[in-house]
């Protein structure tokens, strides 16, 4: 479909239009998806705490994402008369753009990413780590007490949790041997089960031989998103609603938007490094005819499941003991684990 | 081709007017925020010259946790612009001594281009051919892991040592801050955390065991 060439007008227009069309496809998709995976965050969260959760929007509350979105955008948005007005509205637009952006290289199909980019693992890490600068610029522009002490908190915590998921990162990496999203999947399509014999399936999955790094890697990435129970940053019982306290109408929207985009994303890092991407979770015959894409979307819920019931369950970390766990825990683990991989693969059997 | 050019363009003058913005930007924060600019056109040619590994390493390096701290540390600075300008007389000819060394050299690279080929030995004058058969991630870890090993190893182990002396340079024991310690309190069992103390009626004492503790 694509053009080989692009020698004349015609194919740039051509590969302009598919482009186009393709990530206009992808991103809508993405929104309505996003709309559904916060309302199911609300239901599990109510249920754990024996609620309805929302219900009236819609059968079942359906539609409540919809109808959120629209009371957003009809609201007047307010700019404080001691904001820094360029920043002030900048922040949101980079937390949203920044979060939809990483979704250019994720494959949700075998080969199915806007851009199969051979550092494609790289880009999605240096997105994420970009993340908190919607946040610090929010609250510094905020011209606001606690928005600005939230905004440093946020920097500290997902500066120092991006360590460690820079580590289980490289695990992976070592163990694939590709920074390739794609061929990152596709790795894993031999592991531990075809070594005993059995057909493609959910045990070679990188879960299985990597299972510390996996635990790592959701705790990190539960920080990175600042998703209870490391939410210090919005944080309501101290810093009110942290660095969006000033936010309203559509500014306050694209940071909930970019935020749970994040989220989403994060999620599907997980699946594609941990559980296989857009493999079926066995290699037979009904299950591999389902297509690929709506196996990787099962994973994303399965694990933003997972990011619920931590939110419901969790107490939130008191802030020092946030810091512990990520310089003095995982950075040490991931890094023993990088060496202890790394050595096994060179010099100990095939578990690859 | 003509698009490559194009975006070669556009990077290159956001990366010169962001650059430029960085020393005239009246606010410190909006300066740093003109250096994060700077680096992301950086990293934007780093791919167009077909190094993506660079650029992304530089997006997650400088980009992701170096100008966060910049960030960081500046927005807490309350910076005083007229102490700041106070000084400049006395600084500028050092600063425009430093400023002319360092176009003389930019005139020097750029003069190299048209000197006759072989007017500076091989290693020098070109960068070593980039194999098309492996991506450049590859490419860049053969060299660095074999050729280069000492040096790279070098450049960890002075990281290492800043890191160690950051460390030493601020961390303080104060004698009368309570610290928590983890392993001691989940150490503690029911013998060694409670006391059972009988108070008489009428009028109390606190027992030594207590009184030591408080």
């Amino acid at each position: 479909m694509y053009p080989k060439t692009l020698d004349t007008w015609w194919d740039w227009g051509l590969w302009l239009a598919l482009t186009a069309g393709l990530s206009l496809l992808l991103l809508v998709t993405l929104l309505i998806i996003v709309a559904f995976l916060l309302l199911m965050d609300r239901k599990v969260w109510a249920a754990v705490q024996m609620r309805r959760g929302p219900n009236v929007v819609g059968p079942f509350g359906l539609l409540q994402s919809f109808a959120d979105l629209l009371k957003f955008v009809l609201k007047e948005p307010i700019i404080p008369a001691g904001a820094d007005k360029g920043l002030f509205l900048l922040a949101p637009l980079v937390t949203a753009i920044l979060a939809l952006a990483a979704w250019a290289v994720i494959p949700v199909g075998n080969g199915m990413a806007m851009t199969n980019l051979n550092v494609g693992i790289l880009y999605l890490f240096a997105i994420s780590s970009l993340g908190v600068y919607g946040i610090i610029i929010g609250g510094w522009a905020s011209n606001s007490k606690y928005p600005f002490l939230s905004s440093l908190r946020s920097a500290a915590q997902m500066v120092s949790y991006e360590v460690s998921i820079g580590l289980v990162i490289i695990t992976v990496l070592l163990c694939a041997g590709s920074l390739n999203l794609n061929d990152i999947i596709k790795a894993q399509q031999v592991g531990v089960g075809t070594k005993l014999g059995l057909k493609s399936s959910l045990l070679d999955w990188y879960w299985l031989p990597l299972f510390p790094m996996f635990v790592i890697f959701f705790i990190s990435a539960l920080a990175e998103t600042n998703r209870p129970p490391f939410d210090l940053v919005e944080a309501e019982s101290e810093l009110v609603a942290g660095f969006m306290v000033e936010y309203s109408s559509t500014p306050y929207l694209l940071f909930m938007l970019g935020e749970y985009v994040a989220i989403v994303t994060m999620c599907a890092m997980t699946s594609i490094l941990f559980l296989g991407g857009w493999l079926p979770p066995l290699d037979i015959a009904p299950l591999n005819w389902v297509p690929g894409p709506l196996w990787f979307l099962l994973k994303i819920t399965f694990v933003f499941f997972m990011f619920a019931m931590a939110k419901a369950m969790v107490p939130r970390y008191r802030y020092d003991q946030l810091m512990r766990l990520g310089w003095k825990i995982f950075l040490p683990l991931s890094l023993v684990m990088v060496v202890v991989v790394a050595g096994l693969l060179q010099y100990g059997p095939q578990v690859r | 081709m003509t698009l490559t050019a194009a975006f070669f363009y556009l990077f290159a003058a956001l990366t010169v007017a962001s650059a430029f913005m960085v020393i005239s930007a009246r606010n410190p924060v909006h300066a740093v925020l003109y250096l994060i600019l700077a680096f992301f056109n950086a990293a934007g040619l780093f791919v167009l010259l077909g190094a993506e590994f660079l650029a992304m390493i530089l997006v997650v390096v400088y980009v992701g946790a170096v100008a966060v701290l910049f960030l960081f540390v500046v927005m807490m600075l309350d910076v005083d612009f007229a102490e700041l300008r106070a000084g400049f007389m006395k600084n500028a000819t050092l600063g425009a001594g430093v400023g002319l060394l360092v176009l003389a050299e930019i005139v020097f690279l750029v003069a190299t281009q048209f000197l006759k080929p072989g007017a500076l030995p091989a290693g020098i004058a070109r960068a070593s051919p980039i194999p098309t058969d492996i991506t450049n991630t590859e490419a860049l870890g053969r060299v660095l892991y074999t050729k280069y090993v000492y040096f790279f190893q070098g450049a960890g182990l002075i990281l290492l040592v800043a890191m160690i002396g950051a460390i030493v340079l601020t961390l303080r024991h104060k004698p009368n801050v309570r610290r928590q310690n983890i392993s001691e309190q989940n150490a503690r069992t029911k013998t060694t955390a409670m006391d059972v103390i009988k108070v008489p009626s009428g009028g109390y004492t606190i027992p030594d065991k207590v009184a030591a503790k408080v």
